[in-house]
């Protein structure tokens, strides 16, 4: 049986027009260019990269949120755009990165988690209630925690709240945007272990978007790494901390912070300049901060080629890398692993 | 340094001090009249002209039978300034009431959806805004002649631009929270977004506006009592009252000062009153 993948993107595209001024031309901010990706049922797709790169606006795309400028979202190998919300909503949920804006304050827990059966309309109000009830006790949440309003939880406990609320429906598909980035760090592990539980017990699938590399080797099965609105990585998750093919993704995982003293703060090589998503380079969007970077970078964009565990774009990965660059590209390639 | 540790506490007294005021100011108006008749035995209507311009109690010559005095027809002024209470409150509340359901709905729905829609309702604000208000009341009172019906009707269908100004852009600001983006992830319809989510948080600042706005009204329907616009003779607005004592304010200059301090009372109040509702919301926001 081959069923199709929980989430499928294919050609994603989107433009936001921004106005500079009274009489300016409005320029285009490319958030994502050109995003294709499958994530099969029951994994988990990490996505990573720093802010700016796309990767919000890659989630509020898969959830519809935002229609595409263009491609498509296959959801369940159905068309996202031909789905209506209501039956979307049974497929794939959300849980946002802020508690503290994700719940409405003025209801109570309890309702907040009875919105999504509400919204459906045809659950009958025991149903509603035993099924709330569950499900706050299968997060981690007492029956009284669920009279109160989110002003008188913790951050842990509101993202507790946003996670029953994401899967009260029963959906297979749960779009975790940074879930743990607004939390304390003692409290993370415990909604990451709460998120992982939850999947192999409901057999959900994640799409699991984190600037913070550590938490996505934690749940990811393959990770896609985001730079400027493209995928420039994607792989196998065990692989890509094992052998990252692409600079950048070697650079992010060189700028993860290590509790040794003394250390301070890593030095990464990748300059002071911010990438900006409204004037993206030419040729790889990566080589003005690229440290291997060579004359070929900024004149042609780089194909997808192999590595260890999936593909990465980058000139220096080309099997036949040219003459004189081969030693030096080989040579870091082999620093790296 | 202890000063400084001390003015914030202070501050947050004195605006709790000015709020309890404004409360005590308006209810006393309000329970004024409510209660009306049960005050004064005095008819606010009946004329007796051997009375004429009798002086109120503080001044030489005042007696217990009509304590703020009474008018050049010779009517009990305690009676028809509290009967004028009555019809500034009634104003008042009907206005808000109408005008708040007008530029609300029109707010939220032009800050909920956005583009078309959002540009029909700014439109319709750019509209109202041009609009005087004692000119449209002058037209209307030509053409049907004045009631207090149709000083209800002019005000509340006029004063509701605040109203969609502050809908309108909380809306847009709450429209953004990822609570309503999770409730459209939901499924649920925009009617169920805007009425559980997004109205229930832009409320505040709507009761805010609601108190500013009556003040206006009470005000406006003084001011177009005066000119003759509004509530027609003999009932006794207070606006009304003040123009039909400008005659006599040099030999009895209380006739004018009375519903004027009345009138100042009231506005002051309710101008308290929602200074301190939103100080105290604000708090409340931020805990």
């Amino acid at each position: 049986m081959t069923a199709a993948p929980a989430i499928e993107a294919r050609g994603l595209r989107r433009v936001f027009r921004v106005r500079q001024g009274l009489f300016a031309e409005p320029r285009q901010v490319v958030a994502v260019d050109d995003v294709s990706f499958s994530v099969p049922a029951g994994s988990v797709l990490g996505v990573v990269g720093e802010s700016g790169c796309g990767k919000s606006t890659l989630a509020r795309l898969i959830l519809g949120l935002l229609p595409p400028s263009a491609g498509d979202v296959l959801v369940d190998g159905k068309r996202l755009a031909e789905l209506d919300r209501r039956a979307r909503a049974r497929l794939i949920q959300p849980v946002f990165q802020d508690p503290f804006a994700s719940l409405n304050p003025r209801r109570r827990v309890k309702d907040i988690v009875a919105m999504p059966l509400a919204a459906q309309g045809d659950v009958p109000s025991a149903a509603m209630a035993s099924r709330v009830a569950e499900m706050l006790a299968r997060v981690g949440l007492s029956e009284e925690q669920g009279e109160r309003y989110p002003a008188q939880l913790s951050g842990g406990q509101r993202q507790r709240v946003a996670i029953a609320r994401a899967l009260v429906l029963r959906p297979r598909i749960v779009v975790c945007d940074e879930p743990t980035s607004a939390l304390d760090v003692s409290v993370q592990a415990q909604i990451l272990n709460l998120l992982a539980e939850l999947r192999r017990e409901l057999g959900l699938t994640y799409l699991f978007i984190s600037h913070n590399l550590a938490v996505v080797e934690h749940v990811a099965s393959e990770v896609a790494v985001m730079y400027l609105g493209r995928i420039v990585e994607r792989s196998e998750a065990e692989a890509l901390f094992r052998a990252p093919g692409h600079p950048y993704t070697r650079a992010l995982l060189a700028s993860v912070l290590t509790p040794e003293p003394g250390l301070g703060v890593p030095d990464v090589g990748l300059g002071d300049a911010m990438p900006d998503p409204a004037n993206i380079p030419p040729g790889c969007r990566f080589h003005p901060r690229c440290p291997q970077a060579f004359d070929r970078c900024p004149r042609e964009a780089p194909a997808a080629w192999a590595t260890a565990g999936g593909f990465a774009e980058c000139h220096l990965l080309e099997p036949t890398a040219p003459a004189g660059l081969a030693g030096a590209g080989a040579s870091q390639r082999q620093l790296a692993r | 340094m202890s000063e400084a540790l001390t003015a914030p506490g202070d501050g947050a007294t004195g605006r709790r001090l000015a709020f309890l005021l404004g409360a005590l100011i308006v209810g006393v108006v309000a329970l004024a009249a409510v209660l009306g008749p049960s005050i004064t035995p005095h008819d606010p209507f009946a004329q007796d002209l051997g009375k004429r311009l009798v002086v109120p109690f503080w001044m030489e010559g005042g007696g217990r039978e009509h304590p703020l005095g009474t008018d050049q027809l010779g009517r009990d002024y305690l009676a028809r300034l509290i009967y004028g209470a009555r019809i500034s409150m009634v104003i008042g509340v009907l206005t808000v009431v109408a005008s708040g359901l007008i530029g609300t709905t029109l707010g939220v729905l032009g800050g909920f959806f956005g583009g078309r829609i959002d540009d029909l309702v700014l439109f319709a604000i750019t509209c109202r805004l041009s609009i005087p208000v004692v000119l449209v009341a002058l037209a209307v009172v030509g053409l049907m002649g004045n009631s207090f019906t149709l000083v209800i009707l002019v005000l509340g269908l006029l004063l509701w631009d605040r109203f969609a100004v502050v809908a309108r852009s909380t809306t847009m600001q709450v429209r953004n929270l990822d609570y309503v983006s999770a409730a459209w992830c939901a499924g649920s319809s925009s009617f169920s977004m805007l009425v559980r989510e997004v109205l229930p948080n832009i409320a505040t600042h709507l009761a805010v506006v609601a108190t500013l706005e009556m003040a206006l009204a009470i005000l406006l329907e003084a001011a177009l009592s005066f000119l003759g616009l509004g509530v027609p003779p003999p009932l006794p607005s207070w606006g009304l009252m003040i123009a039909e004592a400008k005659d006599y304010m040099f030999f009895s200059p209380w006739v004018i000062m009375v519903p004027g301090v009345a009138l100042f009372a009231l506005v002051f109040g309710i101008n308290l009153l929602g200074d301190g509702l939103r100080e105290m919301l604000g708090t409340q926001d931020a805990r």
